[in-house]
């Protein structure tokens, strides 16, 4: 064989077992759960393989689906405007900081080490009946009995919001950073306010950040079942919950495979959207 | 005036994020025997009657063990992949990045449904192999994306000079490039062991009946009841999450620093 022949191989051999990983145990199965979709649980509990349309017929109609899914979709787009708000200041903050940048930006990911459920039954000890809150309420004699503030929809998307603010945070640093300051400053120079120069220069600027951290926040957001598990009630699951509930409590495969092909469908067309007008570069930025 | 507003706004939103973790360190060393507030004294109990559970310690085995088998198969092919992407000009090597990302642009909940049920139908059931295949998959768009971002950076300079000097690719690989990567090898290791270690949205479908690992026995262990051990669980997590990565930091900075980086 040629060395050019050789050359063009080599890099095809490297990429072979990840590229044989990612087909086998990703994209073969989505494969496999389409075709599982139109099979049908039978009373028996066995799968009769087939083309049913049972399943989608009942995850597209009925009302309960439907319901749960626009409400997870709108807890997940609360969840994204409050970290866009809480987080769009910190990150201009950082980035605009001399002195302790590099601190911040450590405490900034050391959110990520910190385990999803850890920092999500953290608010059980700050709202619970015996927590932080309660307790130091009654120590002041302002209530008399603890005020029982967990298991809501505003906790979990509480809970949310606290698990996904750093991606927001990162993501709109990561592109206020790289704006060249000069800019502000001869928006300044040509007359403009430090707020106009802000919102006509540097604000513009950075919502690829903005919608890079937005995207993250939405489709993690929509897709966790574990934050309504910890922190909501009997009423607050979200879509993934009934995947979840269908798949693991009631075995109902055929449905299971149909309820998260629906909620892939949603979410996957957000990421196409974005990449589509924004690209993937920008999210890789943030993650990488 | 401005300024100052954004500031103490940062302040709060740094509050917001720490908070409640340091709430949870704080009420993992109360005496008191319901893990809550009030704070009733200094105890380290709560660490001891952990170390004695034989149910947290059986997860704990099980969470290193899935851990670092799962760096060490998603490093290894992370890295294959990424000196491919990063060294060789590959035809559609876009679309060769976003498939191989792919795994995290998928809802986790669907990539483990899709995985539990494909494999399940080849006969492989909910077992380690099952939980340690997901994490595999689910880690490796991470790994490929911290050494990608840290193998650009190295040049090829020095391994023509290598190679001009007489040394096979062979040689070449092993005593130039492979040590020069390691640092980014270590730490898309250590990104892959954090990530699994912490999972819990995947490992609740992939896991067999009476497996647990670290989250899910937390998970468990939340759905009883507000057990006082959990908080020094979550603290000794953090410990490990953070306190290794951090010192991982620390001794990169000083490799750094004797070679002269």
């Amino acid at each position: 064989m040629s060395v050019e022949a050789r050359e063009a191989r080599q890099p095809w051999i490297l990429l072979s077992p990840a590229l044989t990983a990612v087909a086998l145990l990703l994209f073969v199965p989505l494969l496999f759960i389409v075709v599982y979709s139109f099979w049908l649980r039978t009373a028996t509990g066995a799968d009769e393989v087939g083309f049913f349309l049972d399943n989608w017929q009942e995850a597209l109609t009925d009302a309960f689906y439907r319901d749960i899914l626009l409400n997870t979709l709108k807890i997940a787009a609360i969840t994204t405007l409050a970290c866009a708000v809480m987080g769009y200041p910190a990150a201009y903050f950082i980035a605009r900081s001399k002195g302790n940048k590099a601190i911040l930006l450590l405490l900034l990911m050391l959110p990520f080490w910190i385990s999803y459920i850890i920092r999500t039954m953290s608010w059980i000890n700050i709202l619970g009946v015996s927590g932080a809150f309660n307790t130091a309420m009654m120590a002041l004699g302002i209530i008399d009995e603890p005020i029982q503030m967990l298991y809501n929809e505003v906790t979990v998307i509480l809970g949310l919001v606290h698990f996904l603010l750093p991606f927001m945070v990162l993501n709109v640093f990561v592109s206020l950073d790289g704006i060249d300051t000069n800019l502000e400053d001869a928006a300044n120079s040509l007359g403009a306010t430090r707020w106009q120069a802000f919102t006509n220069v540097t604000l513009p600027l950075s919502l690829p950040g903005l919608a890079a951290g937005g995207l993250l926040c939405f489709v993690l957001g929509a897709g966790t079942y574990i934050t309504p598990l910890v922190l909501g009630g009997p009423t607050d699951a979200m879509f993934a919950n009934l995947v979840f509930e269908a798949i693991i409590t009631q075995l109902n495969w055929p449905l299971g495979s149909a309820l998260s092909l629906m909620l892939l469908v949603v979410l996957g067309a957000l990421v196409l959207i974005y990449n589509r007008y924004l690209g993937m570069a920008q999210l890789m930025k943030g993650l990488g | 005036m401005g300024w100052n507003l954004v500031r103490i706004w940062t302040v709060l939103v740094y509050l917001f994020m720490f908070l409640p973790v340091a709430v949870v360190v704080l009420l993992s060393f109360n005496a008191s025997q319901f893990g809550s507030f009030p704070m009733t004294g200094f105890s380290f109990r709560w660490f001891v009657e952990l170390a004695q559970n034989e149910a947290i310690l059986r997860a704990f085995r099980t969470s290193i063990v899935l851990g670092l088998l799962t760096a060490m198969i998603s490093t290894t092919l992370g890295v294959l992949a990424s000196l491919a992407l990063v060294r060789y000009r590959v035809p559609g090597s876009n679309l060769i990045s976003t498939l191989l990302i792919a795994p995290i642009l998928v809802p986790e909940v669907v990539l483990a449904v899709a995985l539990l049920l494909f494999l399940n139908f080849l006969q492989i059931n909910k077992s380690f192999t099952l939980l340690l295949l997901g994490h595999v998959i689910f880690t490796l768009p991470f790994v490929i994306l911290v050494v990608q971002a840290r193998l650009v950076s190295i040049k090829r300079d020095v391994e023509e000079a290598a190679m001009s000097l007489g040394a096979s690719p062979r040689q070449t690989f092993f005593q130039i490039t492979l040590p020069l990567m390691l640092p980014a090898v270590l730490a898309g290791a250590l990104f892959a062991f954090t990530i699994s270690f912490d999972d819990i949205t995947g490992t609740l479908f992939w896991k067999p009946g009476g497996v647990e690992t670290v989250p899910t026995q937390i998970f468990a262990m939340l759905r009883n009841s507000i057990s006082p051990e959990i908080n020094a669980l979550g603290t000794v997590m953090i410990v490990m999450t953070v306190g290794l990565p951090l010192l991982g930091l620390a001794i990169a900075r000083q490799v750094a620093k004797k070679s002269g980086g």
